[in-house]
C-alpha cells in the first residue's frame, strides 16, 4: 500500500513537471527516460522469467521502420502504420519463439538465437537501402502542408506532446506489469523458469505461456521503437536494431533490476543520466570513455546487486524489522542492557 | 482403465523399457516394483508423456494417448509424482498446489477456486495450509507429500505415484502407504505405485507387477509375487528389499 502511494506521488510530480518551466534539454532527457523505461519494462516482462532475449533490437527496429516506410512511401498515417509495425514484430516473435519454445531451446541457447535475430534485422534494414536509406538512416517526411501540431502524422514541434504520449505509454507498461504479476501467468512462468518438465506434468502448456509473454514483450518493444522514431524524427539501423542496442536494453534492465516493476525505470534513469553527464564531462575528445565507465558500472552492479539497484533497495527495505520495534508491547524488553 | 501395449523406450540404443504390457483396472492400486534402474520411472515418464515412446501404445479410458503432450495427458485425468521431488522453490507451498489445481483441472476457472482446492488437498495430505510456508522449509517427507498434493489437486482419475520411500523412516513409510490407501478408498482414485522396496507396498496394493532390466518378469497378487522364484532371484542378495 505504502509502495503504491509512493508510486502515485512520483507519477503526479512527473506528470506536473512539464507544465512548469522545464528547460527543453531536461524535458528531452525526461522523454528519453520514459521511452527507455517503457522498452526496459517490456523486455523485463520476459527477462524476469528467465527468458532472456538478446535480440529485442529486432522488434524495436522492425516496428519503427515499417511505420516510417509506410508513411514515406504510401502516405499511410502512423495510426495505421503503428498496428502494422507491431503486427510485423509479433510475426517475427512468433517465427523465432514458436520453434524455439516448442523444441525446448532454453537459457544460453535461446539468448544466442535471439542475439543473431537483432543483427539479421539490422543487416536487412541496411540491405533495403532503397527504402530505408541504409546505414545512413532515414527521416520521416514532414507532413504536408507543414504544421506545428499534426495528430495525423504524429509530428509535433512541441516536445510536451511527446512527453505526455511517452508518459502514458510508460504508465501503460507498468499497468501491464502489474496485471501479469497478479494473474496466474506469473506463477506459471515462475514454475516454467524453474522446471519445464514438472510444470508441463501439472497441465501447464509451457510453449503457449512462453510464447504469449514473448509476444507481449515484443509488441510493446516495437511500440517503444516507434515512439523513439516519432520523437527523434530520425531512424538509424544501429541505434534501432542490431546487437549493441539489444544489449543496451538488457543492460539497463539488469542495472535497474528486472524483477521489480520500477527496476527498469530506475535503470533507464541511471543509464541516461550517466551517459549524458559523462558525455558532457569527457566531451568528444574522450568519446569512448563514457561507454567504458558505463560498462564498468554494469559489471560492478551485476556482481554486487544481482537483483539490480532497485532490487537491492527493495530487499533492504523489506529486511526483517529490528526487534526494538516490538518493544512497546513488551513491558521489560531487555533488563540487562 | 489404462491399457499399456508393448511399450519400449531406448535411450541412444540402451533399452530402458522393453515391450512392457499391462492393464490397470479402475479402483485398484497396482504396485510396480523392481530393482533400481529396472525402468519403473521410465514407464511413468512414458505414460505421462514426459518421454516419447520408442514403440508400443498407451490407451486411457478407451482413448489413445500415445504421443500426447504431458499437459494434455494431465487434463485427461492422469497425474504423476516425481521420484525425486521437483518443487517450485520460487513459489510458496500453497502457490505450488494452487498452480497445479488451476492449470491441471480444466473445470477450475478462477484462482480462488484453485486456492480453495489446494487448501483442501494440503489438509488431506497433511501439510500446512497457510500462505506463508515456503517449500524450502520442507524436509524429505514433506517434499514427497507436496508431490502428492500437486498431483491430487489436478483432480486425476489415475495417479502415478513414483514414491520410492527410500529416504523416509519406518513411520513415515507407513504413513505414506496409509495416505495412498486413503486416496484410493476415500477419493476413488486409481493408483499405480512405484517402489523398489517391497515391504510396505505389499500391505496396500491389490496387484503387483515386477520389472527387471526393462522387462516385465512377473505379475500377480502380492502373495504370489512374494513367493515367485524369479522375483526372489531378482531380489536375492538384497535382503532389505524383501523385508
Ligand atoms: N533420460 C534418460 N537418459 C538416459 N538414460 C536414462 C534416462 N532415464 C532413465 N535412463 C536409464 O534407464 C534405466 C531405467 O531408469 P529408471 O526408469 O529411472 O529406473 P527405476 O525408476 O526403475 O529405478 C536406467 O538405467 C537409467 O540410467
Ligand atoms: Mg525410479
Amino acid at each position: 500500500m505504502k509502495r503504491y502511494l509512493l508510486i502515485a506521488a512520483a507519477v503526479s510530480i512527473l506528470a506536473l513537471l512539464p507544465l512548469f518551466l522545464v528547460p527543453v534539454y531536461y524535458l528531452h532527457l525526461l522523454i528519453l527516460v520514459l521511452i527507455w523505461s517503457f522498452i526496459g519494462t517490456s523486455w523485463s516482462l520476459m527477462g524476469k522469467f528467465g527468458i532472456v532475449s538478446l535480440g529485442h533490437g529486432a522488434f524495436l527496429g522492425i516496428g519503427v521502420y515499417a511505420t516510417t516506410v509506410l508513411w514515406n512511401f504510401q502516405g499511410l498515417t502512423p495510426w495505421i502504420g503503428i498496428p502494422i509495425g507491431i503486427a510485423l514484430a509479433l510475426l517475427l516473435a512468433l517465427l523465432i519463439g514458436y520453434p524455439a519454445f516448442r523444441f525446448r531451446v532454453v537459457g544460453h541457447y535461446f539468448a544466442l538465437i535471439t542475439l543473431a535475430l537483432g543483427e539479421v534485422v539490422r543487416l536487412s534494414i541496411i540491405a533495403a537501402r532503397n527504402i530505408t536509406g541504409g546505414s545512413l538512416g532515414m527521416t520521416p517526411d514532414r507532413v504536408q502542408p507543414p504544421t506545428d501540431v499534426s495528430w495525423y502524422a504524429l509530428q509535433f514541434s512541441d516536445k510536451r506532446y511527446f512527453y505526455v504520449i511517452a508518459l502514458l505509454c510508460w504508465l501503460g507498461a507498468l499497468l501491464i506489469w502489474r496485471w501479469v504479476n497478479r494473474s496466474m501467468t506469473r506463477p506459471a512462468l515462475e514454475a516454467i523458469s524453474e522446471d519445464e518438465v514438472a510444470a508441463a506434468s501439472m497441465g501447464i502448456h509451457v510453449t503457449s505461456h512462453k510464447l504469449r509473454i514473448t509476444l507481449l514483450s515484443a509488441g510493446m518493444t516495437a511500440l517503444g521503437g516507434i515512439l523513439l522514431g516519432l520523437y527523434n524524427q530520425y531512424l538509424n539501423p544501429s541505434s534501432l536494431s542490431g546487437i549493441s542496442i539489444s544489449l543496451e536494453i538488457v543492460f539497463l534492465s539488469i542495472v535497474g533490476g528486472m524483477y521489480s516493476m520500477l527496476g527498469p525505470t530506475i535503470g533507464a534513469i541511471i543509464t541516461i543520466v550517466f551517459r549524458e553527464s559523462l558525455r558532457t564531462y569527457f566531451g568528444v575528445s574522450l568519446a569512448g570513455m563514457s561507454e567504458s565507465i558505463y560498462g564498468l558500472l554494469l559489471i560492478v552492479s551485476i556482481i554486487f546487486m544481482p537483483r539490480g539497484i532497485y532490487g537491492a533497495v527493495e530487499t533492504w527495505l523489506k529486511r526483517e524489522p529490528p526487534p526494538s520495534t516490538s518493544a512497546g508491547a513488551d513491558p521489560d524488553p531487555d533488563p540487562s542492557s | 482403465m489404462l491399457v499399456v501395449d508393448s511399450i519400449s523406450k531406448s535411450f541412444g540404443g540402451f533399452l530402458a523399457v522393453n515391450r512392457v504390457s499391462f492393464e490397470v483396472q479402475e479402483g485398484e492400486i497396482l504396485g510396480l516394483i523392481g530393482p533400481n534402474g529396472s525402468g519403473k520411472s521410465t514407464v511413468f515418464n512414458l505414460i505421462s508423456g514426459a518421454h516419447k515412446v520408442t514403440g508400443g501404445s498407451i490407451r486411457f479410458e478407451g482413448r489413445n494417448i500415445t504421443g500426447l503432450t504431458p499437459d494434455k495427458i494431465c487434463h485427461l485425468g492422469i497425474a504423476r509424482t516425481f521420484q525425486i521431488p521437483r518443487p517450485f522453490k520460487k513459489l510458496s507451498l500453497l502457490e505450488n498446489v494452487t498452480l497445479s489445481a488451476y492449470f491441471g483441472d480444466d473445470a477450475l476457472r478462477s484462482p480462488e477456486e484453485a486456492r480453495d482446492r489446494a487448501r483442501k488437498v494440503l489438509e488431506i495430505i497433511g501439510l500446512p495450509t497457510d500462505d506463508r510456508t515456503e517449500v524450502t522449509t520442507l524436509g524429505a517427507a514433506g517434499l514427497k507429500k507436496l508431490e502428492l498434493a500437486r498431483a491430487l489437486s489436478t483432480q486425476p482419475r489415475l495417479l502415478l505415484a513414483d514414491e520410492s520411500l527410500g529416504g523416509l523412516d519406518h513411520q513415515e513409510m507407513e504413513q505414506a502407504a496409509d495416505t495412498l490407501n486413503h486416496i484410493r478408498t476415500e477419493l476413488g482414485i486409481t493408483i499405480v505405485w512405484v517402489e523398489h522396496i517391497m515391504g510396505v507396498l505389499m500391505r496396500v496394493v491389490d496387484r503387483v507387477m515386477v520389472l527387471d532390466y526393462g522387462e516385465k518378469i512377473a505379475e500377480g497378487l502380492p502373495k504370489e509375487i512374494a513367493n515367485d522364484p524369479k522375483v526372489i532371484e531378482v531380489y536375492l542378495g538384497n535382503q532389505q528389499a524383501l523385508a
